[in-house]
């Protein structure tokens, strides 16, 4: 309890009628992964825009290194530490991969009242981006306008933005979404790599990747906390296969992901 | 950007020595030209760089004219540095206050509040005796351009007002490609291109889109008041919605998004209507037709002339 980084009470988000996301509690520890399953619209990204403040809670609230921040918004919780990648690519397109990440490493020291400088040379900022594209496989590909990009590429810089700017917690919303296998093994490479100096809470529908790289499991179903634990508790929890086994019935698709 | 960089100073040249021809009238009218200029250039920082496309941006430039027909005495000489930078401070303040309320706007919400907050100024100065009606304020005199008993130049000449002009031309076109290049002038790019992620790196994209609101309406209110000092009035037609309209065209003339295309879009709006009022007293149609013609066939605008022209014959974009 006391480890956590970043913990929730009670969090809740309300939709009309609908409960996208009810009473979860969440810790994310320095150090571990924290993957959240659960089938379409458990409330799994509705979760992450909680966290991140795109979303205004109903309910609940979310403490960070012991303070509250349910109200911030979203700019003040990248500025102390919270990072997050979107599922949907969400970069600059029309500028150099390297510029996309240039920004996100200026973001940490912003200057805006440095209007006579060259952006460009500002060494700190250029270098902590060319890491963070080099760190996401991508540091060849500086100067490729981002929509130039391949789209496992461009997944690989949505990534290389969030680590730019230098975050304690990452929030991952489904990264390997639309990778191919070579680029998902590196991906999930990366995810071991970082996850010493991070808190992380992970998001995905690969479960070879979740059960590869997770310290700990959270199944969300309707938007609520089924289940939560180590990988092999949740492997053998009859609630969770049941869950997903209701899923497969209507969806023969989903069938193919089984836990084995 | 090297090749970019000589055609700006063969144009800088040709323009410093264009009042050698000695053709009065034309030497007036590439001074309106230029203040337009700088007035679309500080609107480009808006609308191309940005992307708050604002359609009220007559107001800080009629707000700076206004500025010095009001602090000009009936009977003496205002002095030229105190009038303007009070020009540039009232029109500076006034877009900070107007930002407050209209940044937060989005899109179409943004051009109708903006337009409305400039159709406000302009009755304020037609409707009330503060502005003196319809009519506007005519001077009596000239500003003075004195630094310590010395007069540096006769605002009352023409040609001393042309090179005043193009200095401030030049001075306002290198200020903002300095600021385009700072962490402030990337970022303000950044948040045209996707301002939703901006705020989710951490930046407070309000106060960012606010000062640049503030920036551009100092920088139309120092381009209002040149127009004041050239022409010796101010009326509440420089504040109208046309006024808005017409530098809006001339960014889509010239290019939205390019300092150049705004200097090059304010040249070609008025030889445009030039051209075609000598033809034509309906000449509004014309220059219609040719914009829209412009859209179609250029979206880019004049300035992106040379890279499609590249890029037919070449098969290969360019990047300036």
């Amino acid at each position: 309890m006391t480890d956590a980084i970043l913990a929730t009470t009670n969090l809740s988000r309300r939709f009309g009628g609908l409960m996208a996301v009810s009473s979860v509690a969440i810790e994310l520890e320095r150090g571990r992964l924290h993957a959240v399953l659960g089938p379409n619209g458990a409330g799994k990204t509705t979760l992450i825009n909680l966290l991140s403040g795109d979303l205004r809670s109903s309910g609940g609230s979310i403490r960070y290194k012991g303070e509250d921040i349910t109200r911030l918004s979203p700019d003040r919780r990248s500025r102390i530490g919270i990072g997050r990648s979107y599922q949907k690519t969400n970069i600059f397109p029309a500028f150099s991969a390297f510029e996309n990440c240039r920004l996100a490493a200026q973001s940490r020291a912003p200057r805006p009242l440095a209007i006579a400088a060259d952006a460009l040379r500002d060494t700190p900022v250029c270098d902590a981006a060319k890491k963070a594209l080099t760190a996401a496989g991508l540091g060849e590909r500086g100067e490729r306008i981002a929509s130039a990009l391949s789209h496992g590429e461009q997944r690989q810089l949505e990534i290389a933005m969030v680590l730019a700017t230098a975050p304690d917690v990452l929030l991952l919303d489904e990264p390997l979404a639309g990778m191919g296998a070579e680029e998902a093994r590196r991906m999930v490479d990366l995810l071991k790599k970082i996850t010493a100096e991070h808190a992380i809470l992970l998001v995905e529908h690969d479960m070879d990747a979740v059960f590869a790289v997770a310290d700990v499991i959270t199944v969300m179903v309707n938007g609520q906390v089924l289940e939560s634990g180590p990988p092999a508790q949740i492997r053998a929890s009859p609630a969770v296969r049941a869950a997903y086994l209701g899923e497969d019935a209507e969806d023969p698709e989903d069938g193919a992901r089984s836990f084995e | 950007m090297r090749r970019t960089g000589i055609a700006w100073l063969v144009a800088l040249a040709v323009l410093a020595l264009f009042p050698l021809s000695g053709a009065t009238f034309y030497v007036e009218l590439v001074t309106k030209v230029m203040i337009l200029a700088i007035f679309a250039l500080s609107l480009d920082l808006l609308v191309g760089y940005t992307g708050l496309v604002s359609f009220g941006h007559a107001a800080y430039f009629g707000i700076g004219a206004y500025t010095l027909a009001l602090l000009t005495p009936k009977y003496e000489a205002a002095n030229l540095w105190l009038t303007l930078g009070a020009a540039i401070g009232a029109a500076g303040l006034a877009a900070l206050v107007v930002g407050m309320f209209v940044v937060r706007a989005k899109g179409i919400y943004f051009i109708m509040v903006t337009l409305a907050f400039a159709q406000m100024f302009y009755f304020v100065f037609h409707d009330t005796k503060f502005g003196r009606g319809s009519d506007g304020i005519s001077m009596n005199f000239k500003p003075e351009a004195t630094i310590g008993g010395v007069t540096l130049f006769d605002l009352g000449n023409a040609t001393h007002v042309y090179y005043l002009v193009l200095a401030s031309l030049a001075a306002v076109f290198v200020f903002l490609h300095v600021l385009l290049r700072s962490p402030f002038g990337r970022a303000l790019q950044g948040i045209r291109s996707n301002e939703h992620r901006m705020r989710s790196l951490g930046y407070p994209v309000y106060r960012y889109k606010l000062a640049s609101f503030g920036i551009a309406g100092a920088l139309a209110g120092f381009a209002g008041y040149l127009s004041a000092m050239q022409f010796g009035f101010a009326n509440p037609e420089l504040l109208s919605w046309h006024q808005s309209g017409n530098v809006l065209l001339m960014l889509i003339l010239g290019g939205i998004g390019s300092l150049h295309g705004a200097v090059v879009g304010a040249f070609a709006f008025v030889a445009l209507q030039e051209l075609y009022s000598y033809v034509t007293t309906h000449w509004q149609l014309l220059l219609g037709a040719t914009i829209i013609a412009l859209v179609i066939l250029l979206p880019g605008g004049l300035a992106s002339v040379k890279s499609r022209f590249k890029h037919t014959l070449v098969g290969e974009p360019e990047d300036d």
